[in-house]
């Protein structure tokens, strides 16, 4: 039997969140812990969580999970269970909307600012914007991110400035953007990123690139934007 | 974007910079005052002042002085808005080590070149 204690907290009832403890049985097989939790809703069916696609793709499930985030779809507990132990967490310093679901608007509203979309003010081409191999491959590493929020969730940076501080997730997809040969906006989007708080607040701490499921490296694409910022003016 | 009046220099890579810089410099200054500890042994007051009264270490130790000011102030600015959100208490914290920073350059400059 697998001792699982889980957060809960339904804000508009209880006054403050507790710890509830379950028993699982795993039948000694190395399940994910998103099977885990399926078989605690069946125990308890006000459990409350989010998931959607169950294979780290769609990155619903981010959840604090023997306090390191992480998907609970694709990690398995022999990657987390010590002591036969299993706690699970909602994401750190989001709101909770009820036991391990976060509100992700703070989140969101950071990728929203980034202008996460390709701005480009040529003429369309009949077909479509070329690129080459090389300026292709630039993409690769950033365009993979699901916005599951394990990363900024995990930066000390972000827990006290969430509302200045862009966070792993939207610097990786600001970059994504900035790499991007199709994007003419490079100069514009630079210039709104040159404040104390919104790359700046990253203190290489490292946290992200730790816990990013999809092994993506947001430490390594806020370093291009601070050389591109500083190459734009030295 | 994100507006703040109060940090050194209102960019954020000016303020990275001069971070990187100013670090730069402390080092080569805390390293240049261990060597020369080292190699004074038996240091007097003699030896001391007559280290100081060299116009290049008044500069070097200059440098180290503005620097600290800079330093000190550009991370205890980003602690105070890290950690501190009351606006009041925010305000009043970086006034207090605004003023130190002051206070201690101009009183490094008087030690420097007033004796
Ligand atoms: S960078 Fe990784 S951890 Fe961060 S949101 Fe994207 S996939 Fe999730
Ligand atoms: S490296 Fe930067 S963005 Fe990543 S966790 Fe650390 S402070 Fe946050
Ligand atoms: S359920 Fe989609 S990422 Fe886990």
């Amino acid at each position: 039997m697998l001792n699982v204690s889980i957060y809960r907290y339904h804000p508009e009832q209880d006054e403050k969140p507790h710890m509830q403890d379950f028993q699982v049985d795993t039948s000694g097989k190395d399940l994910m812990v998103l099977d885990v939790l399926f078989s605690i809703k069946e125990q308890d069916s006000s459990v409350v969580f989010r998931r959607s696609c169950r294979e780290g793709v769609c990155g619903s499930d981010g959840m604090n999970i023997n306090g390191k985030n992480g998907l609970a779809c694709i990690t398995p507990l022999s990657s987390c269970v010590k002591k036969n132990k299993l706690v699970l967490r909602p994401l750190p310093g989001l709101p909770v909307v009820r036991d391990l679901v976060v509100d992700m608007g703070q989140f969101y509203k950071q990728y929203e600012k980034v202008k996460p979309y390709l701005l480009n003010d040529t003429p369309a081409p009949a077909i479509e914007r070329l690129q080459t191999p090389q300026e292709r491959a630039k993409l690769d590493g950033l365009y993979e991110c699901i916005l599951c929020a394990c990363c900024s969730t995990a930066c000390p940076s972000f827990w006290w400035n969430p509302d200045k501080f862009i966070g792993p997730a939207g610097l990786l997809q600001s970059y994504r953007f900035l790499a991007d040969s199709r994007d003419t906006a490079t100069q514009e989007r630079l210039a709104e990123l040159d404040d104390p708080f919104s790359v700046f607040r990253c203190h290489g701490i490292m946290n992200c690139v730790n816990v990013c499921p999809k092994g993506l490296n947001p430490t390594r694409a806020i370093g291009h934007i601070r050389n591109m910022l500083l190459d734009r003016a030295t | 974007m994100v507006t703040s009046i109060t940090s050194f220099g209102r960019s954020g890579l000016y303020d990275w910079l001069v971070q990187r810089i100013t670090a730069l410099v402390l080092g080569c200054y805390t390293v240049f005052l261990v060597v020369f500890f080292l190699s004074n042994p038996g240091l007097n007051f003699q030896d001391w002042t007559s280290l100081h009264a060299q116009l290049p270490v008044r500069i070097f130790s200059l440098m180290a002085l503005f620097s600290l000011g800079a330093h000190c102030w550009i991370g205890l600015w980003s602690v105070s808005t890290d950690y501190i959100k009351p606006f009041g208490y925010r305000f009043l914290f970086q006034v207090v080590v605004g003023a130190a920073m002051f206070i201690y350059i101009v009183w490094g400059i008087q030690l420097l070149w007033g004796f």
